[in-house]
């Protein structure tokens, strides 16, 4: 009777296993921004607003003062050159798969390789760039020795391809032939095709895609701390030097405390934020239509 | 005519796509095989003297990467057995309540750690367990931010592979009168192996290749550290080291050159067990 | 509707005034049915009239929606479904489904004796081989596959997958086996395998089947309910109801005029 009962109820108590554990990857997010803000205080407190604003980043005791804006700065600008960079790139390998050669060998190996592009360390693009793309911008006579805005947004463009390329190239795969089919019935180019089936029909997926590969270069860290020179100040031109908020946390943080460690957390926590709110657009973006 | 304008633009730019890729593998195997051998398997990182004299006179870099190779396994083991059950318990609870408000909200929230940057996730590491729980950086503290990162993705292969899986097989089990735990532990979870181990190594060749959280957290150690609480090297942490120390620079290759064979062997056996399902 | 029934005595199973509803929507509306031991039971109507929700509703398996409001009882040897765990109830009967579902993850043997399996259910390897080997007999696929008993279920034919899944619904000894359409994705010759082994089962079990194949209703049935909107229509012997229907709704359906 006793073992009964139990049985009866095993089902229940699965469920409710199955959702406590569930719960802990939300405390674990909770805990994230609890502890992010708790560590931030200090600096919030110090610099109000001005911690954005400023771009004045000085750990001279005496006369201590952290700015975010040249970090900020230097973030933005890398991920959009790397967002420019890679459209045209990113966009024809997802044409390249998902319609002119779609479900072919060719197009599976090239997908293969694009998937490659996309496990390959961060630590290692850094290094292929300071041992082989800088010495080219110097040849090319850019930058500073080479370092710089734009040599780390060239990088960055070759990392986000894959996350862009992926995602456009289903949802260009995903458009429905009879609609290409009525277009090309109609003795539409398949170039017109494109232009006036596959991309009105894709284009939503296509910018979501974007949006997230933006959301990557957002928070790439190591190949951009190698590349762009790490000078606390807003870059002057593109193809100045400066850093970024993932760099200066790699950086700084070995040996940071008080009120240093404190500004590193803070950028941690803008990152956080600017990531989450580019991802949850691009995820929107999707929903909908997907809906 | 401008068709075929087009069309050659867009093999051109694909080709320039991935152009990177065959001169990234290239460099490594050209730079990086002739320090490849036994030893550089099995010996610990030489320190930067003997490194330098080597260099003069002309001779090999002693050493290897062995401290690197260990701990970055340690720390990875560790992760996976951290995010692995977490990880499929929760994509099983999202794949068994769909529409259900908690289980919507729970799948957007690891959307977002899955976004998040891992530097940040290395703070966070850093926060709760250098600070709080081992009192100093350690391997134990680097598998955390790993494993912190690995959740979201096996939360969303394990969802994924469940979805495919036909309804029709859980109700024949259910209806033989099977308690709800096995149906999950003996159906669903049996049934789905092989494309959640496909999400797994996917996402374990991911973090094996994670650099900058490991350096708010597990720091590095030119030894072989086997105590989970103190400071351990890792693959990508040695060829940080080396690519910052002049005299080590021969080392960078070889050992990207391992880190390199080490993920890509990863993700091809994944996606040869993604390619055998279908 | 109820005096072609009259002969139903100790019943297998009776359905007593049975309603379901899908949120506000009613899907089986105030049913009362005994079902007669030894016999195929057909479940037939329309797409949509309730049937498989009533097939279901008789191992508790249509709980497995969401907002399921049941009324009503189901009683097997007096006792209400309803009050009984799923678990102990569906140990006691068979369910077979429309598409063939053998577990892909096991082999034929292992396939067989799932039930037990998957209910922790230790048997010594003496017994397993008997109730494996009764089991295929008794689906007539022992001859076909006793050699490759080992082999994963999934290789088998669509036909063989499906009198495979019956043997795993029989290996339990249930009284009731319960069928969804299990024909519906076969071929002609499987499927009139599957037909002949009914008639051959229900020496042994009570056989509740739903279908929306008339022909089949005819060929194998012994007794029909008609269902149309949620409603029990008409219930009876089936030679009597193909013949001289009392419903126009039935006799209706059954000249296809709809469904």
């Amino acid at each position: 009777m006793k073992l009964e009962y139990f049985k009866m109820n095993s089902d229940r108590i699965t469920r409710i296993v199955l959702s406590l554990v569930s719960f802990i990857i939300v405390i674990v997010a909770a805990g994230m921004v609890y502890s992010l803000i708790e560590g931030s205080i200090p600096a919030i407190k110090t610099f109000g607003w001005k911690f954005i604003f400023s771009n004045n980043w000085d750990p001279t005791s005496g006369r201590e003062n952290y700015g975010a804006l040249p970090f900020i700065a230097g973030t933005m600008i890398t991920s959009i050159l790397a967002l420019l960079i890679s459209l045209p790139l990113s966009f024809s390998t997802s044409l390249f798969l998902g319609e002119y050669f779609k479900g072919t060998r060719v197009a599976r190996i090239l997908n293969m390789l694009v998937d490659l592009l996309a496990g390959i360390p961060s630590i290692v693009y850094g290094l292929w760039g300071f041992y082989v793309l800088r010495p080219l911008m110097i040849d090319l006579g850019i930058g500073n020795q080479g370092f710089g805005v734009f040599t780390s947004s060239v990088i960055l463009a070759i990392m986000i391809i894959p996350y862009a390329t992926s995602l456009s190239n289903e949802i260009i795969a995903m458009v429905p032939n009879d609609l290409k089919e009525a277009a090309y019935s109609l003795g539409a180019t398949r170039l017109e095709v494109i232009q006036t089936v596959t991309i009105p029909n894709a284009h939503s997926g296509i910018i979501a895609g974007y949006i997230l590969s933006f959301g990557r270069a957002l928070g790439e860290t190591m190949a951009v701390t190698m590349l762009i020179g790490n000078s606390n100040k807003v870059p002057d031109s593109l193809f100045g030097t400066g850093n970024s908020m993932a760099s200066v946390i790699a950086n700084q943080f070995g040996e940071a405390d008080g009120l240093k460690l404190s500004s590193l957390i803070a950028i941690g926590l803008l990152l956080f934020l600017i990531t989450g709110i580019v991802n949850a657009l691009g995820k929107l973006i999707i929903k909908r239509m997907t809906r | 005519m401008k068709d075929k304008i087009v069309l050659g633009l867009v093999i051109l730019l694909s080709l320039i796509t991935i152009s990177p890729i065959i001169l990234i593998i290239g460099e490594l195997i050209m730079k990086g095989y002739r320090q490849i051998s036994l030893d550089f398997l099995i010996q610990n990182t030489p320190d930067t003297y003997s490194a330098m004299t080597a260099i003069a006179n002309g001779e090999r870099i002693p050493g290897g990467i062995a401290n690197g190779i260990i701990g970055s396994l340690i720390m990875v083991a560790m992760a996976a057995i951290i995010a692995i059950p977490l990880g499929v318990i929760t994509g099983v609870y999202l794949y068994e309540n769909p529409g259900k408000r908690m289980a919507n909200f729970t799948r957007n929230i690891s959307d977002i750690l899955q976004g998040v940057p891992s530097i940040v996730l290395g703070l966070i590491s850093y926060l709760w367990v250098v600070k709080h729980i081992t009192n100093g950086y350690s391997a134990l503290a680097g598998s955390a931010s790993l494993a912190i990162m690995m959740l979201p993705m096996i939360v969303r292969s394990t969802e994924e592979t469940l979805k495919m899986i036909p309804d029709s097989l859980k109700e024949a089990a259910l209806a033989l009168g099977t308690p709800y735990h096995k149906v999950i532990f003996r159906v669903l979870i049996p049934t789905g192996f092989s494309g959640m181990l496909t999400g797994i190594l996917l996402g374990i060749s991911r973090v094996l290749g994670e650099t900058a959280p490991l350096m708010l957290t597990a720091l590095g150690s030119s030894m072989i550290n086997t105590n989970i609480t103190k400071p351990t090297s890792a693959m990508p942490l040695l060829i940080w080291e080396f690519y910052n120390d002049p005299n080590m620079i021969d080392l960078i290759w070889s050992s990207s050159l391992m880190l390199m064979i080490m993920v890509l062997l990863l993700n091809i056996i994944s996606k040869q067990i993604a390619g055998k399902r279908r | 509707m109820t005096d072609t029934i009259a002969d139903i005595k100790n019943p297998a199973l009776s359905i007593d005034n049975l309603s379901i509803w899908y949120d506000k929507n009613k899907a089986v509306k105030n049913v009362s049915v005994e079902i007669k031991k030894n016999t195929v039971t057909a479940i037939m109507g329309p797409s949509g009239c309730g049937k498989s929700t009533l097939l279901r509703a008789l191992n508790r398996m249509h709980e497995l929606y969401d907002n399921i409001t049941t009324e009503g009882k189901v009683l097997i040897h007096d006792d209400n479904i309803y009050d009984m765990s799923t678990i102990k109830l569906r140990r006691e009967m068979g369910m077979v489904f429309q598409r063939p579902n053998p577990f892909p993850t096991m082999s034929i043997y292992e396939n067989v004796i799932a039930g037990y399996k998957l209910n922790g259910i230790r048997l010594k390897k003496k017994e397993k081989d008997e109730i494996v080997e009764r089991s295929l007999r008794d689906v007539a696929l022992w001859d076909e596959v006793k050699d490759s008993l080992h082999k994963k279920g999934t290789f088998l034919s669509g036909g063989q997958q499906q009198r495979l899944c019956i043997a795993r619904a029989l290996a339990f000894g249930p009284e009731i086996i319960l069928m969804d359409e299990p024909t519906s994705a076969l071929d002609p010759i499987a499927t009139s395998k599957i037909e002949d082994l009914l008639v051959k089962l229900k020496e042994s079990y009570t056989i509740i089947l739903v279908t929306h194949n008339m022909t089949q209703a005819a060929r194998i049935s012994d007794y029909s309910l008609f269902m149309y909107l949620g409603e029990l229509v008409e219930y009876g012997k089936t030679k009597n109801m193909f013949t001289n229907p009392k419903d126009p709704r039935t006799e209706q359906y059954l000249t296809g005029k709809f469904g």
